[in-house]
């Protein structure tokens, strides 16, 4: 859990985030401090403790697999920033 | 009645208004919009308003609807058909939702207009409203201070009467602790007694949506339309409704209090020590039984949170991509680099700084160290309420560590801005109830005075219960009767 590990840059690849060089290192000292200070989690015996991920048990929510409104195609395509013939717009992925 | 008392109001005074017809829902809307052409420049608890589309519907309000004519704030992170829904965000600058939330649509259902969108901490993470994308939000008590936040807008909103009423929402205190420094009644309820369906998710185990007003009934009425079950969001509990109302005049006589004795600690400002000194006499000479109790691992509560909170939110935010909503980087060389660009111009710092610690503490070698670990704390965290809840009834504590900071004093510090969040957290991670109204005043060095926040916890769904204690305070103080020098 060293703190020390973290490196922002790589992080922030996965993160799919370019970061300026300046955003980088300040972050890479910021968060080290953030994990310095989580790091006392370390003094918590935890042996034997099940864990949350979430405060209530969860169960499957099953309904009826009817067709109810949704959105329409043109709801559905208001908001995206580039659009054509009722379609998303990236660039292209596939050579 | 003057129409330009008309927003200091409550939702009840102005009920009892709208129904003898003394006042109609127009004149209502028409004085808020002036006040808030008034104040707003001083304090910037809006992003927007749409007053023609909020007066249309004052014209076809019902009166005698539970919450009919009552104008409400609402948090520009839930959705409101047709309106934008910003979250404080360049990267959501242009979205407008296409549906309501179910809590909008629930209110809307009531009777309520929902008018004026509040400002927040981008995305609600932040302490202070300064993370807004937009602009800052001052603490109308101290126009040098900070509202708190996220839900500052909303806050500051209801304390300077430029809104009956509002919505926040809380993942770590974000609707307690900015009531607590605005000097405002702030709910949040159990995990899963609201439905989050229309809110966009920061940390969807975390996350629920919540009233800020001038009164604990408010908060009653407003909690008692909002709350129940949702099919369209699993996480929300089908689980029975009080009479909210009904309840709140039971007397707090013979309640066991518990004062857990780790929220009581060095680092505490001392007038807020004091306030709360007075508020465990004032339940005392009330009849109510106060109890020391321990929650052992409340001190790792800030830790715990930020791992979970920060893990939740970085993949929540993988959605903003720059292809089906928002903004969009210009000229992408490729799907990558309209990706990696499109975050990188749309997020402001602090958002960044938590997809980057989010996306760390769940990545391969670290997860078991830090995601894993903090959920089984999260256990601990639990534990420790249930045991408390065991002995007592509810559990009495600040809501915040020191009034409201100045503007831009912790912005370079971020673990000193998460160190706000302290005595907020633990109830989030715990999905219990948990309520700030306000309980006394500090002083400042320049001769402002500052709100402290008086929080009453309760088990999960006993909402009842910490609403019926904070009632009892809130009627035999004046403390929620002062206004800021505005």
């Amino acid at each position: 859990m060293a703190s020390s590990d973290l490196d922002v840059a790589y992080v922030a690849r996965l993160a799919r985030l370019d970061l300026t060089p300046e955003e980088t290192a300040l972050f890479q000292a910021q968060l080290a401090q953030v994990l310095e200070h989580v790091s006392r989690l370390r003094e918590v015996n935890v042996e034997g403790v099940d864990p949350a991920a979430h405060v209530f048990p969860l169960f499957d929510v099953l309904r009826e697999d009817e067709p109810r409104p949704g959105l329409t195609q043109e709801e559905a395509l208001r908001n995206a920033p580039r659009t054509a013939r009722d379609l998303f717009i990236v660039p292209k992925v596939i050579e | 009645m003057t129409k330009a008392e008309l927003p200091g109001l409550t939702i009840e005074e102005l009920q009892r208004l709208l129904r003898a017809r003394e006042v109609t829902a127009r004149e209502v809307l028409e004085a808020l919009h002036e006040r808030i052409e008034a104040i707003d420049p001083q304090i910037d608890a809006y992003l927007s308003r749409d007053l023609d589309a909020a007066l249309d519907a004052a014209d076809e309000a019902d009166v005698n609807l539970s919450l009919g004519g009552i104008p409400l704030a609402i948090k520009d992170i839930i959705s409101v058909a047709g309106q934008t829904c910003t979250c404080g965000s360049k990267i959501l600058h242009n979205y407008r939702a296409l549906f309501d939330a179910t809590v909008v649509s629930r209110l809307k259902a009531a009777g309520a207009i929902t008018f004026g969108r509040t400002n927040l901490d981008e995305f609600a993470m932040g302490s202070s409203t300064e993370n807004s994308s937009v602009k800052p939000t001052r603490n109308p008590w101290d126009q040098a201070r900070i509202p708190g936040g996220s839900s500052g807008g909303s806050a500051a909103a209801v304390a300077s009467d430029m809104a009956i009423a509002s919505l926040g929402t809380d993942t770590g205190g974000s609707i307690r602790q900015p009531a607590a420094l605005c000097g405002v009644v702030g709910l949040k309820p159990s995990y899963g007694r609201v439905s989050r369906y229309g809110l966009v998710a920061f940390a969807s185990s975390l996350d629920q949506v919540g009233p800020l007003t001038k009164t604990v009934r408010d908060a009653a009425l407003l909690l008692q339309v909002m709350a129940g079950v949702d099919p369209n969001d699993s996480t929300s509990l089908d689980a029975p409704l009080p009479d909210y109302m009904a309840n709140l005049e039971t007397e707090v006589r013979g309640l066991r209090l518990g004062l857990p004795k780790e929220y009581l600690v060095e680092g505490i400002a001392p007038e807020v020590r004091t306030a709360i000194d007075a508020a465990v006499a004032h339940f005392d000479s009330l009849g109510s039984e106060i109890v020391e109790v321990s929650l052992p691992h409340t001190s790792y509560a800030i830790d715990t949170y930020y791992i979970i909170a920060t893990a939740e939110a970085s993949a929540n935010l993988a959605r903003f991509d720059g292809v089906r909503y928002g903004y969009r980087a210009e000229n992408p060389r490729d799907l990558l680099d309209l990706y990696g660009r499109t975050r990188a111009e749309g997020f402001g710092p602090e958002v960044k700084r938590r997809i980057i610690l989010g996306t760390y503490v769940l990545s391969s070698g670290y997860y078991d160290a830090y995601y894993l670990r903090a959920q089984k704390v999260r256990t601990l965290i639990r534990q420790d309420f249930a045991r408390a809840f065991e002995k007592v009834d509810a559990l009495i504590a600040p809501a915040t560590p020191e009034p409201a900071f100045r503007l831009g004093e912790r912005s370079a510090d971020p673990l000193r801005m998460y160190l706000a969040d302290i005595f907020t957290n633990a109830a989030n991670l715990a999905g219990i109830c948990a309520i700030s109204i306000p309980c006394g005043f500090a002083k400042t060095p320049e001769g402002s005075e500052l709100p402290i926040g008086l929080q009453v916890m309760g088990k999960a769904l006993d909402e009842a219960r910490i609403l019926q204690i904070a009632h009892a305070y809130e009627q035999s103080t004046e403390w929620h009767r002062r206004r800021p020098p505005l």
